[in-house]
């Protein structure tokens, strides 16, 4: 992995909005929001349900194309390319984190983990070394041949977290991470995500909650109605 | 990278239920039909032929009775007469004829009683005309010859305890033939031929003193004088016929068949069954197909959400679609496969069946070709049927489907 300048802007929204038609109304889900994320960041997306977080982080993500404005992505504008035409960018840039884990059921915990790094084309043996390690990362090496279905609420997030990781992408994208996991679950989850943003990752992380956001995030865009509201700093 | 997709759609589909399983029902069918019946079927094609067919290819057969198919001796509405065979003696492309009687009756030997069929054997030049002809084989004893009376040479299966005496009959042994008494005299060799070996051979003067048949003549067998053209002897013994039979042409009340001639005809048969078969099969093999694709377009939309993951992850669009087609085309092998295994039972139980009753020894058709083709259609077949859920599932919103 190329290590990028402290300053470089890894991803940005530009004056981006992303509408959906409900019958002849139009929802401006997100309503013109400009972002930059620089390497290394921890950015918080903080708003209330239906804020339009959701839509702003799939956008970030590239797993949806804005209805106006502009998107970068290492400095390429990627707006008008097809979800698909990113899928190998993203698969390789950028790790997901949902807060319904959205982990495979048919698929064993290390399986998982493996299936990210099959669809960039890695060889089976390092797929599962590699598979191996995240696993002891997230200290779940002992369940690595258990399904989704015979884990924990708060195993199962380590495991999407370890696959996240499993291309070792600059950034992760984490979608109300701890919102199925109780308090103490959920410190564990985001000490992991805290761990990793000291390494050198970038983590963008969506959630309702002030606190969580503020504790965290080094920056926090505060969301409603699709709009930023104000973007607050955590002093150093 | 082509087995990791194996791996996952067998996953995938060690966790379907049983609804998905009861869709390949179709494609089962379908290959155990085509199995089974290749398998059969040329093996049964064989077997009529060699049944039937004579030894010689160059004989012609006249029977009494038209589109008779029965055997040789069944009744008929106006027979063959010992008139008809003179006549045809008469023709001027008949080198030479014979005539015989096939008559159908009991034998008892070892308190036991079977029922088959006697053939008679004409004397003098006929008789070494005839044993030249049906080239048989001596295992015990002699032939029969002229003079001989309360004699009998009798087929392999009845040396070999197949027809059901529950003791082999040898040379010297007497039999009962409807309660008259014959010595065996003669065992033939195995000739793997239903009616060779399971014949009882008599003189004409015995055939005639046990069913007393009168001037009637079961089968008359022709040489012709110009072997390249059996067509025109064939031709010349149903204008005589007709005209002593008084009949019109197409209305005939006999058969004169040469060996290519009732070759043909018995193909037809077996090529009608054939057809029949393989339409139940096409069939079959369209519903096959068309239950995987309606099993894979519910399970794409059973999976919206995990092919959004995928998506998500970094799926391309393609690598979506060729996991939906692997699978489709493993549920079509898988269906092959279990329609390729018990069409290969039926096809060896069926020839096994065969062999038994008529005492014949076929060999299935089973070949590896067979069983590769099959199963490599099916897998083709599965995959056809999978194209269009699996460009559904390609082209499935990520952001829609995780929601
Ligand atoms: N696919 C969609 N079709 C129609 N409306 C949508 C769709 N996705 C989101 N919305 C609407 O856009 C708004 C923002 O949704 P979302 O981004 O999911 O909010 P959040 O994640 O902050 O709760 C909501 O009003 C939601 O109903
Ligand atoms: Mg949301």
């Amino acid at each position: 992995m190329v290590k990028k300048g402290e300053d470089s802007i890894v991803i940005e929204l530009r004056n981006v909005e992303r509408h959906y038609h409900m019958g002849d109304n139009i929802v401006r889900a997100v309503d013109g929001i400009s972002i930059k994320v620089k390497q290394g960041e921890f950015i918080a997306i903080m708003g209330p349900s239906g804020s339009g977080k959701s839509t702003a982080m799939n956008l970030v993500g590239s797993l949806d194309s804005p209805t106006h404005g502009h998107i970068f992505l290492d400095g390429e504008d990627v707006s008008r390319l097809e979800e698909s035409d990113l899928a190998q960018v993203r698969g390789r840039k950028i790790g997901f984190i949902f807060q319904s884990f959205n982990l495979i059921p048919n698929l064993t915990a290390k399986e998982n983990i493996m299936l990210p790094m099959m669809f960039q084309g890695l060889e089976i043996e390092e797929r599962e070394k590699v598979a191996e390690d995240l696993l002891k990362l997230v200290n779940l090496e002992d369940r690595m041949n258990h399904y989704p279905g015979e884990l924990s609420g708060g195993q199962r997030q380590r495991v999407a977290i370890a696959r996240a990781l499993s291309n070792n992408p600059d950034v992760i994208l984490a979608d109300e991470p701890t919102g199925n996991l109780d308090t103490k679950t959920g410190e564990i989850v985001l000490e992991f995500l805290d761990k990793l943003n000291k390494e050198g990752k970038t983590i963008i992380m969506v959630t309702h909650d002030p606190n969580l956001a503020q504790k965290h995030a080094q920056i926090v865009y505060w969301l409603k109605d699709g709009k930023v509201e104000k973007i607050t700093r955590k002093k150093k | 990278m082509i087995q990791d997709y194996f791996e996952i759609a067998f996953k995938n589909l060690k966790h379907r239920g049983i609804r998905s399983w009861l869709t390949l029902l179709g494609i089962f069918i379908g290959v155990m039909a085509v199995v089974a019946l290749i398998s059969l079927g040329s093996g049964l094609k064989l077997a009529v032929a060699s049944q039937f067919g004579l030894s010689s290819t160059e004989l012609i057969s006249v029977q009494a009775g038209g589109l008779n198919f029965g055997p040789p001796g069944s009744y008929v509405a106006n027979p063959l007469t010992t008139k008809d065979f003179d006549a045809i003696k008469r023709i001027n492309s008949v080198k030479q004829a014979i005539k015989r009687n096939m008559r159908s009756g009991k034998l008892e030997y070892n308190n036991k009683v079977v029922f088959g069929y006697s053939a008679s054997v004409p004397d003098g030049n006929d008789r070494k005309f005839l044993y030249d002809q049906l080239d048989l084989t001596l295992l015990q004893g002699r032939m029969l010859k002229d003079g001989d009376l309360g004699k009998v040479v009798v087929g392999y299966n009845f040396y070999a305890d197949k027809v059901g005496l529950d003791k082999s009959v040898t040379v010297g042994k007497k039999v009962l033939i409807n309660n008259k008494s014959f010595e065996v005299i003669g065992v033939v060799d195995k000739r793997g031929s239903f009616i060779y070996d399971n014949l009882v051979l008599m003189n004409e003067k015995d055939m005639q003193d046990l069913f007393a048949y009168g001037d009637v003549v079961d089968i008359i067998a022709v040489l012709p004088r110009d072997k390249t053209n059996l067509d025109k002897t064939k031709t010349d013994i149903e204008t005589v016929l007709r005209d002593r039979r008084n009949v019109k042409v197409g209305k005939e009340d006999f058969k004169v068949s040469t060996p290519e001639s009732s070759l043909a005809q018995i193909n037809k048969i077996l090529n009608g069954v054939q057809i029949f078969i393989a339409i139940v099969a096409s069939i079959s093999i369209l519903i096959g197909a068309i239950g995987i694709i309606n099993t894979m377009t519910t399970s794409v939309l059973e999976r919206r959400r995990e092919i959004g993951i995928m998506k998500a992850i970094g799926a391309t669009n393609s690598q979506i679609f060729f996991q939906f087609f692997i699978e489709a085309s493993l549920l079509g092998l898988i269906g092959g496969f279990i329609g390729a295994f018990f069409g290969t039972l039926i096809g060896l139980a069926g020839t096994a069946g065969i062999n038994t009753w008529i005492g014949a020894s076929i060999k299935p058709s089973i070949s590896f070709a067979l069983i590769f083709f099959s199963l490599l259609g099916s897998f083709l077949l599965g995959g056809i049927a999978g194209i269009v859920p699996a460009l559904d599932a390609a082209k499935q919103n990520p952001v829609e489907a995780i929601r």
